[in-house]
């Protein structure tokens, strides 16, 4: 009696962890299905070599144009300026805390590595929008500072802490024994650092900007406050431009529900979706294979 | 010709007294063998003198280490030129996750001592110095972590040798060799003698009674005795030293 009792206690117990368990599975296989099925709908009115490789984005013209091109563009000018910008910054620092710096510095940068990544994207937006913005208007005299390099550069900061966390724990695990026959053969900390330390971390330091990439191209609010909107293909950072994910969010509040602006809405983002899976994947392929 | 000679050596880790005033001159192209139990201080002794426990926080030493008639503690001694003209060897073979090539290629890198042009000749004979051309040949471009455990332990030895030392500081070389692996090793050493002063540390007594011209026996940071390595081997003048190379302790 009382032993069945226990068997069906530990039945339900483990149930529970196991639905639990498989619980973020299923939501994203479920909003995968959503997305695809809401999406998809777009195709049967709407060609979708029209919808990728259109170069005009004029969702309420008549009639509608729903070219995603100018947009992947907005995202990738932005993505890659920020990425230029964070990882040299964001390596050096790796390198710096966990191999110079003394203990107390340490612990203080970490801590403010953590609240830089703490702050929310739309105060990043808004400071960036009375400070960054007037800024790169006067600096380069053009009409507005609602550009690309404004959006690159706040963005930038938002992949910091990634990347600085990754690759710090990428640089931590490189073996001490490396560093030691680095310097015992006369390297400098400096040449250790960058043709030991670095070699053999780099496949932690690719996973940790793969991770920078996939956060930076997420993003949303802060872009969408300081890049400018303006859906047209970019020729420098010194335009404004438009991203997929502030397209998504700024458009879908205006739509009809099941007209076919929403589908496409949901067609960009199972664009979106796929991107951003494609490097997180390759991400996790640096972050999980094995040493040289 | 002296090498290497210490005077009155004392090294504290913390407030923990780890060498106890060492006092020994090691001979220009032998082989010294440094012996005792484990935790005796002997690794810490030839850590000491390529300053490689400068990397260890609050380690302070007092005491002179000459080598060549310099001391190497003094403060304006280039911590470079002393590591490159003193090479050590690791408990585990430790190649760079590179390509073999340049692994051997590393040193002079970092050296400037050769051009890229001149390059290939070097690896090549620093191979050869240590019996792995013949087996690595054709496989320089491949990763140093893929070959056997002896030969990454050559190639560490190899990659000493291009940087052209004169000591060999070898930290228990073979500890994590199989003993065929050991052999080759040991060989190996009694060729590199001819041209490099080697000290090495070893808590196998067999292989400092094969290898060594001279031995210091260590245990709780002293330095017991140093002396030939026959006598210390068949007429050990102190008591304790007898007791441990007869297996009583250690």
């Amino acid at each position: 009696m009382d032993r069945t009792l226990r068997r069906t206690k530990e039945f339900i117990v483990e149930g529970l962890i196991f639905l639990s368990g498989i619980t973020s599975i299923l939501f994203v296989v479920l909003i995968f299905v959503f997305l695809l099925k809401e999406g998809l709908s777009l195709f049967k009115e709407y060609p979708a070599g029209q919808f990728l490789f259109g170069t005009g984005w004029y969702p309420i013209s008549e009639p509608p144009r729903f070219g995603i091109v100018p947009l992947v563009c907005g995202s990738l000018i932005v993505t890659v300026g920020a990425i230029m910008i964070a990882v040299p910054v964001s390596v050096a620092a790796a390198l710096y805390i966990s191999e110079l710096a003394p203990v107390k510095i340490k612990d203080f940068l970490k801590a403010g590595i953590e609240m830089l990544a703490a702050i929310p994207s739309v105060v990043l937006g808004f400071i960036g929008m009375v400070t960054l913005v007037p800024f790169v208007r006067s600096f380069f005299h053009i009409p507005t500072g609602l550009t690309a390099l404004s959006g690159s550069i706040m963005l930038a900061f938002m992949a910091m802490p990634t990347i600085i966390t990754i690759a710090e724990d990428a640089i931590n695990a490189v073996p001490k024994p490396y560093k030691e026959g680095a310097l015992a053969l006369g390297a400098t900390r400096w040449q250790m650092m960058y043709k030991i330390v670095l070699v053999a971390a780099s496949p932690g330091i690719i996973a940790a900007i793969m991770l920078g990439i996939g956060r930076v191209i997420g993003e949303t609010m802060a872009v969408m406050m300081i890049t400018g909107n303006s859906a047209v293909i970019p020729h420098s950072f010194l335009q404004p431009v438009r991203t997929m994910t502030a397209t998504i969010a700024s458009e879908m509040g205006e739509t009809v529900y099941g007209s076919e602006h929403y589908f496409a809405l949901f067609a960009l983002g199972i664009v979106l979706f796929i991107i951003t899976f494609i490097i997180n994947f390759i991400a996790d392929l640096f972050l999980h294979r094995k040493k040289i | 010709m002296k090498k290497i000679t210490t005077e009155d050596l004392n090294l504290y880790y913390g407030s923990f007294h780890a060498l106890k005033g060492i006092g020994m001159a090691i001979e220009e192209r032998r082989i010294t063998a440094i012996i005792g139990p484990s935790g005796c201080g002997k690794s810490t002794l030839v850590r000491i003198f390529n300053r490689i426990n400068d990397l260890i926080e609050e380690v302070r030493i007092t005491g002179k280490v000459l080598i060549d008639g310099r001391n190497i503690y003094e403060p304006d001694y280039d911590l470079v030129s002393l590591r490159k003209s003193v090479g050590m060897v690791f408990q585990r073979p430790n190649p760079f996750p590179l390509s073999i090539y340049d692994n051997v290629a590393f040193g002079p890198r970092i050296h400037r001592m050769a051009g890229e042009g001149d390059l290939p000749g070097l690896v090549e004979e620093s191979l050869k110095a240590v019996n792995l051309w013949g087996d690595l040949k054709d496989k320089l471009k491949r990763s140093a972590l893929n070959i056997p455990l002896e030969q990454q332990q050559r190639l560490c030895i190899a990659r000493l040798i291009a940087v052209r030392p004169d000591v060999l500081l070898m930290d228990e070389p073979c500890s994590a060799l199989d003993p065929v692996a050991t052999l080759k090793i040991e060989e190996l050493m009694t060729e590199l003698k001819k041209r490099y002063t080697i000290v090495i540390v070893t808590h196998n007594m067999q292989q400092a009674a094969r290898i060594s011209d001279e031995t210091g026996f260590m245990l709780l940071g002293e330095l017991i005795e140093f002396d030939r390595t026959e006598k210390i081997f068949t007429a050990p003048s102190d008591k304790r030293t007898e007791e441990y190379i007869t297996g009583r302790y250690g």
